[in-house]
């Protein structure tokens, strides 16, 4: 979006209070990308998360991401210690973060240099820097300052140095503490954001903090609101139209715990792990009226098997975790798939194997997802790729796992689970709630897994009816439960239980292509990354290039007629965040070619030679990248 | 948090169902003979019966082990998980469904050794449940390792030469864990007292632990040989609040008088992991129970709906 900023600029008089002569250069443009980054603990994160909420509230599309250290306290004014939040937004629906900042506010050189490496910023980007650093007592940082600087001209940045350390010292002792509501203040002049929404969205953020510290960040936004309206001469237009459709706006892991409970599931069971804690903090502040308990358990694996307790005795349970605990929790899930034992688990991936990158987006829990479980163990496993989908696929989840008494996973990561998009507010529906769980007596010659020998699919039972009276055990077992070793026995269970899963596929519908229905190459993606594939798609085809894509939500059991939808395209690849091996890196054949997880899947159950293009950076993927890589891809010909 | 719709009480049934042993009498056990698990299920079965449990509303939970195969051999419901894992599932179980009568068993492996960590969080916790640990000092479904609680120097499969270490105690360390509420000690081979245990286990409100003394024929026979032969060295913890049966008095003259309400002597007349005590080492009513903690408000359907709406609400735009 580099040339976006400058797409049309006029002159006309501001709607401030008309304080200066001549009025402010209007940067009229369809959408534009805000981001503001500050050392740890400064409060960037809150600043970015409340213009974000703004932003969606006063009609405009947007998408936000955390801007995270890895560390709570990283050093100050180092590269990779900066923290805060991009914004990007727009007159239209905003599917993902786009390719590059047009506008920064930066409480220091370093943290922006940091972000410049990273290649976060538009050739052509505004950026306003405090510049308290530059008189600072300590004769290095004033060095390093002007290192920044010189640093800072070798680009084509638009620098604008604002006192914002000086302008907070007249309002606060400790600037620390609030020079990230004087930046949105800034922010909110330059975009001409809603003052009145701000301030209700402040008192929100401080809820629990009380009415003094709401009216110091009041004071301190105005104040920078004020600064900017006396000393900038521009500003950026973002136009929004109404709409009546009324929408929501929030991030990926509240819509997973909203969707939570409105599937009227009644018990998170789970232990802390980044990015997935943030949906279990949202849980235990308003689970309580809702008659729901958030567990934290001993570790991942006594909170999965609590909630496979509980679901065996009542209402399905759930459990959140991200790649690690995945990982402790398998051989629980496969005991669920055993017992079949409805059970929702939410991972949030992020990047891999061990610690990782721990509150970074990666899609690498796709195999051990559908696989990770010794022996075989058949289950589901589905991908929402917007907040919104967020929200809804507990509800599917929920009804997939007690409909086919089978683990469902539900896999989001760091870039929803952390990301805020508004979205259409559900309209909510008590049938998605749990009945009471009925206990009525059990013919007593009935066997507790009365499989039907079509569908592998039989009743639960739970304890309490009289006469059902049975032991579910994880040893291979028959009909009746009753441990069973014999070859018949194990073929039949291990039958059912798969296919249970075939049943629910031929429920499911194909999945939609975006774009014309054949070409020369068809891009598939899942989860996250939707919005950005698209919008790559969408710019190769304004190219001219023959492009399109398809974003499977199921990824097992895999939504049908993908061998169809495959067969009308000369190419095929997948688009991920893990690691694949690129065709032409050293040692690499076509044989021994480690590929992106989707692939790997698609390949097995299509036949087809599906191609992938992954990246792992610990952030979302750029739709400028993805455009690249369809050029590239598109050169090497047909492979189908 | 689950509300039942329908049960035979709260449709108004009226439930004169009256159960005998057999009642209580699942699969024919399949341990070896001479094996302690026997005797402990039969006490269970007869608990059952004289408590007049229903079957129905009675859940065995235990892990894998020899002694995990405890639900199977009886008629209630069930839930045979995983190795060291009975406790989470129990946990999940009671805190779903507070009616039920829970039972969880476990070997010394499953609890003191891949199960620990669970074992230390449920005294905490102290949920309503009766948690037996059926401990013959060594690892019996896998053949003959050494576990947690097998004597040093006493060999093994893995430690042919002897364990290397001092066993574990894991009345101690009940008795060590913040919030314990019921410890006992009890042998399978004294079965008047076995049952006694158990009830008393059973009418604890909380989280009411009891290590069975239990033989194993095959591997540790000679670990309780001598308990078994001379009563002289068992001692029994008595009291009117604790366990006294009379008619043992004349066999087990050992005695020690012992308030189950008093904790610091508890800890210390547990110390010694070569005497074999007998008793209720301690037991506390007053603990808080986590259930009773989250007990939560029922919200029907419509409720919640209407509450979602309101969250909504905050985050509308
Ligand atoms: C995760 C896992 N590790 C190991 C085992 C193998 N295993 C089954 S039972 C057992 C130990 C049994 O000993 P104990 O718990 O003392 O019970 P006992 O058989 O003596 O009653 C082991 C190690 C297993 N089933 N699962």
């Amino acid at each position: 979006m580099a040339t976006k900023t400058r797409a049309s600029s006029e002159k006309k008089k501001g709607p401030g209070k008309g304080s200066k002569k001549k009025g402010p250069e209007i940067i009229r443009v369809p959408e534009t990308t805000v981001e503001i980054v500050s050392d740890s603990g400064e409060g960037a994160q809150k600043c970015g998360q409340i213009f974000g909420a703004v932003c969606a509230k006063m009609g405009n599309g947007a998408w936000t991401v955390e801007i995270i250290p890895a560390e709570i306290q990283p050093p100050a004014r180092s590269k990779a210690g900066g923290s805060g939040n991009r914004v990007r937004f727009g007159t239209e629906e905003i599917t993902n973060w786009g390719d590059a900042t047009n506008l920064v506010v930066a409480f220091n050189e370093q943290v922006l240099l940091g972000r410049i490496e990273l290649g976060a910023l538009a050739e052509d980007a505004i950026v306003l820097l405090d510049n308290k650093w530059a008189t600072h007592a300590d004769e290095d940082i004033q060095k390093e300052w002007q290192g920044g600087l010189k640093e800072l001209a070798k680009h084509d940045y638009r620098i604008v140095e604002v006192p914002m350390e000086e302008e907070c010292l007249k309002i606060v002792e400790d600037p620390r503490r609030g020079k990230n509501m004087f930046a949105l203040g800034l922010l909110a002049w330059i975009c001409d954001r809603d003052v009145d929404l701000i301030r209700a969205q402040i008192a929100h953020q401080f809820r629990r903090k009380g009415e003094e510290i709401y009216q110091r960040n009041v004071e301190l936004m105005e104040a920078g609101y004020g600064w900017a309206e006396k000393n900038l001469d521009f500003r950026i237009e973002v136009p929004t139209i109404p709409s009546d459709v009324p929408k929501v706006v929030m991030n990926g892991n509240e819509a997973i715990g909203m969707g939570a409970i409105a599937a009227g599931m009644e018990l998170c069971s789970m232990y802390p792990i980044t990015p997935a804690t943030s949906a279990s903090h949202y849980l235990s502040e308003v689970y309580d009226k809702f008659g729901g308990v958030v567990h934290q358990a001993e570790d991942e694996i006594a909170a999965v098997g609590v909630a496979i307790g509980a679901s065996y005795a009542g209402k399905v349970a759930y459990t959140i975790t991200s790649g690690p605990g995945l990982s402790l929790k398998q051989e629980f899930l496969g005991l669920a798939v055993m017992l079949e034992v409805p059970l929702v688990v939410v991972d949030v991936q992020r990047g891999g194997p061990s610690t990782g990158l721990p509150t970074k987006v990666e899609q690498s829990d796709l195999l051990t997802a559908c696989f990770g479980q010794h022996g075989d163990a058949p289950h589901v496993v589905l991908a929402p790729a917007t907040m919104e989908e967020c929200f809804h696929s507990m509800i599917t989840a929920r009804r997939i796992a007690e409909a086919f008494r089978t683990v469902v996973i539900v896999l989001t990561d760091a870039n929803l689970a952390t990301g805020v998009q508004p979205y259409p507010r559900p309209q909510l529906d008590a049938r998605w709630q749990q009945a009471p769980v009925s206990l009525p007596p059990v013919d007593e010659n009935v066997p507790p897994y009365d499989w039907d020998p079509q569908t592998g699919l039989s009743p639960q039972r739970y304890p309490g009816q009289p006469g059902g009276m049975y032991t579910a055990t994880g040893l291979a077992h028959n009909a009746w439960s009753k441990v069973a070793y014999d070859p018949d026995s194990h073929q039949l269970g291990s039958q059912m239980r798969s296919r249970k899963i075939a049943v629910l596929q031929q429920t499911l519908k194909p999945p939609q292509v975006y774009g014309s229905d054949s070409g020369e190459l068809l891009v598939v993606g899942w989860g996250s990354t939707k919005g950005a594939i698209e919008e790559a798609v969408d710019r190769a085809q304004a190219e001219g290039l023959s492009v399109s894509s398809c974003h499977l939500t199921f990824i097992q059991p895999l939504q049908p007629g993908l061998k169809e939808i495959f067969s009308r395209f000369d190419r095929v690849m997948t688009v991920e965040i893990n690691y694949s091996d690129e065709p032409d890196d050293p040692y690499i054949t076509d044989e021994n070619r480690r590929r992106a997880q989707l692939a790997w899947v698609l390949r097995a159950s299509t036949l087809v030679d599906v191609d992938c293009w992954s990246r792992v950076p610990g952030q979302p993927l750029r739709p400028g990248n993805i455009l690249k890589a369809i050029r590239q891809r598109l050169e090497m010909g047909a492979k189908v | 948090m689950t509300h039942l719709g329908c049960s035979l009480l709260s449709c108004g049934v009226v439930d004169d169902r009256h159960f005998e042993m057999e009642d209580y009498q699942g699969a024919i056990a399949r341990w070896c003979p001479g094996c302690g698990d026997h005797s402990i299920l039969t006490a269970m079965q007869r608990l059952l019966e004289e408590e007049q449990l229903k079957p129905e509303q009675t859940v065995f939970v235990s892990g894998i082990g020899c002694s995990s195969r405890f639900p199977h051999y009886m008629k209630t419901y069930g839930f045979h998980g995983l190795h060291g894992r009975a406790i989470p599932a129990a946990t999940g179980i009671k805190l779903e469904r507070p009616d039920l009568d829970v039972f969880v068993t476990m070997g010394d492996g499953d609890c003191c050794s891949i199960g620990a960590g669970h074992w230390i969080h449920a005294i905490r916790y102290n949920v309503d449940m009766v948690v037996l640990l059926l401990d013959n000092n060594m690892y019996g479904l896998t053949k003959g390792q050494t576990s947690p609680t097998t004597p040093a120097t006493f060999p093994s499969n893995t430690q042919p030469y002897g364990s290397y270490l001092e066993a574990l105690n894991p009345l101690t360390a009940t008795l060590g864990v913040t919030n314990a509420s019921f410890v006992a000690q009890t042998a399978e081979w004294i079965p008047a007292h076995l049952f006694e245990t158990l009830k008393a286990a059973y009418h604890h409100k909380g989280f009411a632990f009891v290590r069975i003394l239990q033989r194993c024929p095959v591997y540790t026979e000679k670990i309780y040989e001598d308990a078994v032969r001379q009563p002289d060295a068992i001692e029994m913890l008595i009291h009117d609040d604790g366990i006294h049966i009379p008619d043992l008095d004349e066999i087990y003259k050992n005695q020690i008088i012992h308030d189950p309400g008093n904790l610091d002597e508890a800890r210390r007349l547990a110390e010694p992991f070569d005497r074999f005590r007998l008793g209720i080492f301690y037991r506390n009513e007053k603990r808080p129970r986590y259930e009773d903690l989250r007990r939560l408000p029922v919200r029907t359907a419509e409720e919640k709906v209407e509450l979602l709406n309101q969250e909504f609400d905050r985050y509308a735009v």
